[in-house]
């Protein structure tokens, strides 16, 4: 255990160390959100009534999506892993003793949380201090918070174990563009980044809850603006749990089973 | 003036050579090729789908009705990819000035913008054109925009102008290079921000956006005021060159880059 800790730390820092580039993407990530608003704006304006959560709601959902972007975003795979596996640069790896699929799991947990941990703060700031509809409202209650912060901590789990899959799969297929591109589209929609899921109709909706990709962003984005029932959160929470059981231990699984079947390439 | 003909021709031969070699090396690896195209396809629809879903639940957003959006996100997407494709050049060119392989393009006698958009064409953006000229397709069905000769001409203004706005962008984000050597993430709001908003009317963002878009960038020229013409909210046929005005836009743009050039210091090895 110590020893991915050590990975965690080091990854961490390496993260903090990228400002600029943080200053950068706050910028855009702000500017996203806050055309992001003004399409739901207009969109309630025309018709307040099919409007499935409240305007505040959706205001503090594209906010916090912002701010902890770099925690759910699947575009922000380690180039690294799939280069290390073109380029055989994994025989080093492969050579130290530790299981590579906890060193990656760690490694990719480090990297996202240095990153959001970076921007968040800005942007969360900001949005406090807009006017109402169109900033971030306090959460509902304290228990709520509780969850969010819960809920947060499982979605990124499950979206780095998500990710450890596919990472896994480029092993067997070397050339890891089309899963990639194929996956991190899917999750894109699925998971609710394009429109929050309550946006989609229902029976659309009711599918896509279930799938291991509302078990990312989804929950704890909605059940801080208080727009899940107490037994939607039980069942969501629930769920993540059981996503993250099986995403582990299928991607773990995998890692093994392509570690022993692994070609090194490159020279 | 027959010389500069001359010099033009020129010009558009040792371009359209650029190109030729470009697509033949990238035919070399067809399946990246596919595969690249494909994922460009599947970014943009997941954008379609968003607006596709909005649109199942809801009738109209200020007015504009689900096929009248969709032949807006479609122009949009059009000219974003041609000009995507004719000016990745520019998108890559932190690279050439890290790496200093842009003075080896000053010692060349020709034009060094000609070089850069040569240096890369990227066909993989066909991806991007296919679903925008299906969507197209499908608005152009489902509205009732009553299509004529002058129709017909606003929507070729619409994407050279736009093309023009794009490119316009692109050149400037190059040319900031010269200064930090490194691309400016916060010019992506500009571009991809561009591409993602003007998807829905800008009319929708409020007054104060429409004239930023009018003014500082226009991509309302381009997108919001030939479309008020296409879908028939207005008569007035000044909206049918005003895209052409937007081509104006590349002025500024080329005035900044060769303010870059001329203050470039060479970095690299």
């Amino acid at each position: 255990m110590r020893k991915y800790l050590a990975f965690f730390r080091l990854r961490f820092t390496m993260g903090l160390q990228y400002r600029t580039a943080a200053i950068a993407g706050m910028t855009t990530q702000f500017a996203w959100g806050f055309m992001q608003i003004m399409i739901y704006k207009a969109f309630y304006e025309t018709q307040p009534d099919a409007f499935p959560m409240t305007f505040s709601a959706t205001t503090s959902y594209i906010w916090l999506q912002q701010a902890f972007l770099a925690l759910f975003d699947a575009w922000m795979m380690e180039t690294e892993i799939f280069d290390s596996i073109l380029n055989g640069n994994i025989a080093y790896e492969l050579c130290r003793p530790i299981r590579i699929y906890n060193m990656w799991f760690s490694r990719s947990l480090a990297n996202r949380i240095s990153r959001a941990a970076l921007r968040c703060l800005p942007i969360l700031l900001i949005a406090v201090f807009l006017p109402y509809p169109y900033g971030i409202s306090a959460p509902v209650s304290v228990i709520h918070f509780m969850l969010f912060s819960m809920t947060l901590v499982l979605g990124l789990l499950v979206t780095v174990a998500f990710c450890m899959l596919i990472y896994g799969l480029t092993f067997l297929t070397i050339s890891p563009q089309g899963l990639r591109i194929m996956f991190t589209s899917m999750v894109e929609l699925f998971a609710g980044a394009v429109i929050p899921l309550p946006f989609f109709p229902e029976k659309v909706q009711k599918i896509m809850e279930i799938l291991p990709f509302a078990a990312m962003q989804n929950v704890a984005l909605r059940i801080y603006s208080g727009s899940m029932s107490a037994t939607e959160m039980e069942k969501a929470v629930l769920l993540q749990v059981i996503w993250l059981i099986i995403l582990t231990s299928g991607g773990s699984l995998l890692c093994r089973y392509a570690e022993k079947k692994i070609t090194v390439q490159g020279g | 003036m027959v010389i500069r003909m001359e010099r033009l021709k020129h010009g558009l031969k040792l371009y359209c050579h650029y190109v030729s070699i470009s697509i033949k090396s990238m035919m070399q690896y067809k399946t990246s090729f596919f595969l690249t195209a494909l994922g460009q396809f599947l970014v943009s629809f997941n954008v379609f789908l968003g607006i596709h879903f909005m649109f199942l639940r809801f009738h109209t957003v200020n007015g504009f009705t689900y096929s009248e959006v969709l032949l807006c996100f479609s122009i949009v997407l059009l000219e974003f990819s041609v000009a995507e494709m004719i000016a990745r050049g520019f998108d890559t060119f932190s690279q050439m000035v890290r790496t200093g392989s842009f003075d080896t393009i000053l010692v060349r006698p020709r034009n060094e913008i000609l070089q850069v958009l040569g240096s890369k064409f990227e066909l993989t953006r066909i991806g991007r054109m296919l679903q925008a000229t299906i969507v197209f397709l499908y608005a152009v069905l489902h509205c009732n925009v009553g299509w004529n000769f002058a129709k017909v001409m606003t929507v070729i203004f619409m994407i050279v102008g736009g093309t023009a706005v794009f490119s316009g962008l692109f050149t400037v984000y190059a040319a900031f290079c010269f200064f930090t050597l490194d691309g400016l993430e916060f010019m992506n709001v500009f571009t991809d921000g561009a591409r993602e908003f003007g998807k829905y009317p800008i009319g929708i963002y409020g007054k104060k956006m429409l004239l930023f878009t009018t003014f500082v960038i226009p991509y309302a020229l381009v997108q919001y005021y030939p479309l008020l013409y296409l879908t028939n909210r207005t008569d007035d046929v000044i909206n049918i060159l005003i895209p052409l005005c937007a081509v104006f836009f590349l002025i500024p743009c080329y005035a900044f880059w060769k303010f870059g050039v001329r203050h470039y210091k060479s970095s690299g090895s």
